[in-house]
């Protein structure tokens, strides 16, 4: 936000996501997306593997190590694609979360943080940071895991992509302080749990005794931890927008063929007047989508502000156009073999996932000295 | 000036070199303004979409930004124009449009020195979203016009030379096609301005009465009966003005009211509290998606955009001075001053908090409408149906008033 960030797309970000949406129109139209949410495998790990292929998987991760050596620039970019899709992919947990807050530490790449990298990039393998969903950047180090000399233990309920991952990045608290460590997810008891949001599976993560590897401590843990939640929330922003443009292009199409009183739905001014209001907020959250990905992109020290100020913007934007979506198909709109209810279980759950809005907004009140009342 | 045009568009780098020749040529400080302008009309650097000899140089008009900034950058900038946005911005692309060359080499210069100040006769009272509607007769009688009817809404009348007027010539045929648009001598006999109290108290604006004003058929702009054509080229370039560089965060009303919370922490209460973040959220995205239609507009692709810019600055700019008001407490129980007098302008920073809540009611209704600006969205940019019309096949005579 300080020197004037890119909000335009590139040539070659739009030819990343004609290739990514490409893909998705092929292999996950929203009738199989349908048909996968009440199936044992929600998540699509052989989609996920095509679009590995694509270097979607590790965007952001440098090319020595394995990834496409790109931004999160290009990430976010992805991100719109598979809310406009809403695909049941790890991409949240594993490349984003999890490689976000990875790709805050130091280490060569024959180390295990190295390997890891490697592994998440080709999509070979998936991995999850372990953290509720609902935990804001500024929410403090997580507590839920402890570890005792060595042993990690606790319970971490409501993890995203956690039934599919291989690896488990943990932040544990320990008497020496905060700590990060990587688990494989063997180490732990992984129980799926029914999701508001059926086409992002969230699961229950225990851990008894488990061992891992260190990754990080102190200051190092703590700020990774940050950093990948921060990274979360502006790209979780970026998906809630392609969300929005999905159910507003999708009830525009349908208010001007679905007629009633001898009439295109569309030609009530009642009706146009709240999807114009709608295609002005979406517009809106294009600006600030662009502008928290360029922030943690280029990892410019206002990164906080632009994350917090994109989720406080775009969740809104996006459950609005959810309901709008199912309020304006009408009947059609409430039933299960339409997709609208997709779209509001998965904008809704964003709104939740990595702090409210109203969360948010506290933040900003904290980095742009707006004090609350005393 | 030291770079004559060559007959090839010049690109960016070219016409910063042009501009810095011309600056050189011309010291800004010993130049008189009029003077400095009048020769940066010569150079075709006022405004270099525009042809050569009219001011321009036939270049692409994402590269006036350029020319704007370089001459600023030279400390060359022009100043004190606030009195010339319906010139520059209305009347200069319409009469670049339909305007005859002896029509073009009248208007243009001046207009652009700013040594003749334009305003804008099209609404009427019965005539307002609605303007196609509008009733000013126009009658030919030989080389002349004989015009009769009342304008409203008329900003600068009372400084104005010129305006661009719309009439009605043939009432006999549906509304949008009985209409011709002209040149209005402000000094004509028959020409009486009187100031429009408004709410604040002031008169920002006028009502103009026609009565058996002659205009010359020379100063007619467009053929007789394509007024509504001409017309759309005006209220076309009304909305195209968002240059100049970023704007900074809290730029606007937010950044008073941000100003008084950090200053007043006994005024602040946890409702306000909340309010205030939101409409900060609001403003700051509001503030990111003007720069991001600066981007595009830069890069020579302009998006829909625009439309969508000014309804959300009225709606924040209400919601905003609304808060401050309720945040001041008692304080927002005063006013400064409700003598009618005429305002040098409008700068929100130099009024009270009552003048900010009051004034910007004024956003979501001039210079179209906010229901208008959702119609337009709605139907240009989403592509949705139009509403059924009623009037589009009666003659305009024959219409409910």
């Amino acid at each position: 936000m300080s020197n004037d960030p890119d909000l335009l797309y590139s040539d070659v970000e739009e030819e990343l996501r004609a290739s990514v949406r490409s893909l998705l129109a092929d292999r996950c139209g929203w009738d199989r997306v349908l048909a996968r949410v009440e199936s044992d495998e929600v998540t699509d790990l052989a989609l996920w593997r095509s679009l590995a292929d694509l270097g979607v998987a590790g965007l952001a991760i440098p090319e020595e190590a394995g990834g496409a050596g790109a931004t999160l620039r290009e990430s976010a970019v992805v991100a719109e694609e598979l809310g406009r899709a809403v695909a049941p992919l790890p991409f949240l947990g594993s490349a984003v979360l999890a490689t976000g807050t990875l790709l805050a530490l130091d280490g060569r790449a024959d180390s295990p943080l190295g390997e890891a990298l490697a592994s998440l990039a080709s999509g070979e393998r998936t991995a999850t940071l372990l953290i509720p969903l609902a935990t804001a950047p500024d929410a403090g180090f997580p507590e839920g895991v402890r570890v005792e000399e060595g042993r990690l233990s606790g319970r971490v309920g409501g993890v995203v992509d956690a039934s599919t991952a291989d690896l488990l990045v943990v932040p544990a608290a320990g008497s020496e302080g905060p700590a990060l460590y990587l688990v494989e997810a063997g180490e732990a008891t992984v129980t799926t749990v029914v999701s508001l949001d059926l086409t992002r599976p969230l699961a229950d993560v225990e851990l008894a005794g488990a061992s891992g590897r260190l990754l990080a401590t102190g200051e190092q843990a703590e700020s990774a931890v940050r950093r990948g939640l921060v990274t979360g929330a502006a790209l979780l922003a970026a998906e809630q927008l392609g969300c929005a443009e999905w159910a507003l292009s999708t009830t525009v199409e349908y208010l001007k063929t679905r007629h009633q009183f001898g009439r295109p739905l569309g030609s009530f001014q009642a009706l146009k007047h709240r999807l114009a209001d709608l295609w002005v907020s979406i517009s809106q959250a294009r600006a600030v989508v662009r502008n928290a990905a360029s922030a943690v992109a280029s990892d410019d020290p206002e990164a906080p502000l632009a994350a917090a100020l994109a989720q406080a913007f775009v969740s809104g934007v996006a459950v609005t156009a959810a309901e709008e979506a199912v309020q304006l198909h009408g009947g059609i709109g409430f039933t299960w073999e339409h997709p609208a209810h997709l779209y509001l279980k998965r904008a809704k759950s964003c709104s939740i996932a990595l702090g409210t809005a109203d969360r948010h907004r506290l933040t900003i009140a904290r980095l742009v000295d707006l004090p609350a009342a005393r | 000036m030291t770079t004559a045009p060559t007959g090839g568009v010049p690109d960016a780098a070219a016409l910063r070199a042009r501009v810095a020749d011309f600056v050189a040529a011309h010291d800004p400080a010993t130049t008189d303004p009029i003077e400095f302008l009048a020769a940066r009309f010569d150079a075709g650097l006022a405004w270099v979409h525009f042809p050569e000899g009219l001011g321009g140089l036939g270049a692409p008009r994402a590269l006036q930004a350029v020319v704007d900034e370089e001459f600023a950058r030279l400390g060359a900038a022009p100043s004190g124009r606030e009195a010339l946005v319906i010139g520059l911005g209305m009347a200069a692309p319409t009469i670049l449009a339909f305007g005859t060359p002896e029509q073009q080499e009248r208007f243009l210069k001046p207009l652009y020195t700013g040594e003749e100040i334009w305003c804008q006769l099209f609404s009427e009272p019965g005539a307002g979203s609605d303007l196609a509607a509008l009733g000013t007769r126009a009658v030919r009688d030989g080389d002349t016009w004989v015009v009769n009817g009342q304008k409203v809404w008329t900003s600068l009348a009372h400084r104005a030379r010129w305006a661009i007027l719309v009439t009605r010539t043939d009432p006999d045929v549906p509304k949008h096609r009985g209409m011709t648009y002209f040149v209005c001598d402000m000094t004509a006999p028959g020409v009486e301005v009187r100031p429009l109290r408004q709410i604040t108290g002031e008169a920002e604006f006028n009502e103009v009465y026609l009565t058996d004003v002659r205009i010359p058929d020379s100063h007619r702009l467009g053929e007789v009966g394509d007024g509504w054509r001409v017309a759309q080229t005006t209220l076309m370039n009304e909305r195209v003005s968002i240059g100049g560089g970023a704007e900074p965060r809290e730029g606007g009303l937010i950044g008073l009211v941000a100003g008084i919370w950090r200053d007043r922490p006994e005024l602040r209460t946890p409702g306000l509290h909340d309010a205030l973040l939101r409409l900060w959220v609001e403003a700051e995205a509001a503030r990111l998606t003007k720069e991001r239609l600066r981007q595009q507009l830069a890069v020579g692709q302009p998006g829909p955009e625009g439309s969508a810019a000014k309804l959300s600055f009225a709606r924040l700019n209400q919601e905003i001075s609304g808060l401050e008001l309720e945040l001041l407490g008692g304080e927002g129980l005063t006013y400064d001053d409700w003598t009618f007098r005429r305002p040098d302008g409008v700068d929100l920073a130099k009024r009270v908090p009552g003048f900010h809540y009051l004034r910007s009611k004024g956003n979501s209704i001039e210079g179209g409408t906010s229901e208008i600006l959702r119609n337009i969205i709605a139907e240009r940019v989403l592509g949705l149906p139009g509403e059924i019309r009623v009037d589009k096949d009666v003659a305009w005579k024959d219409l409910p008033k």
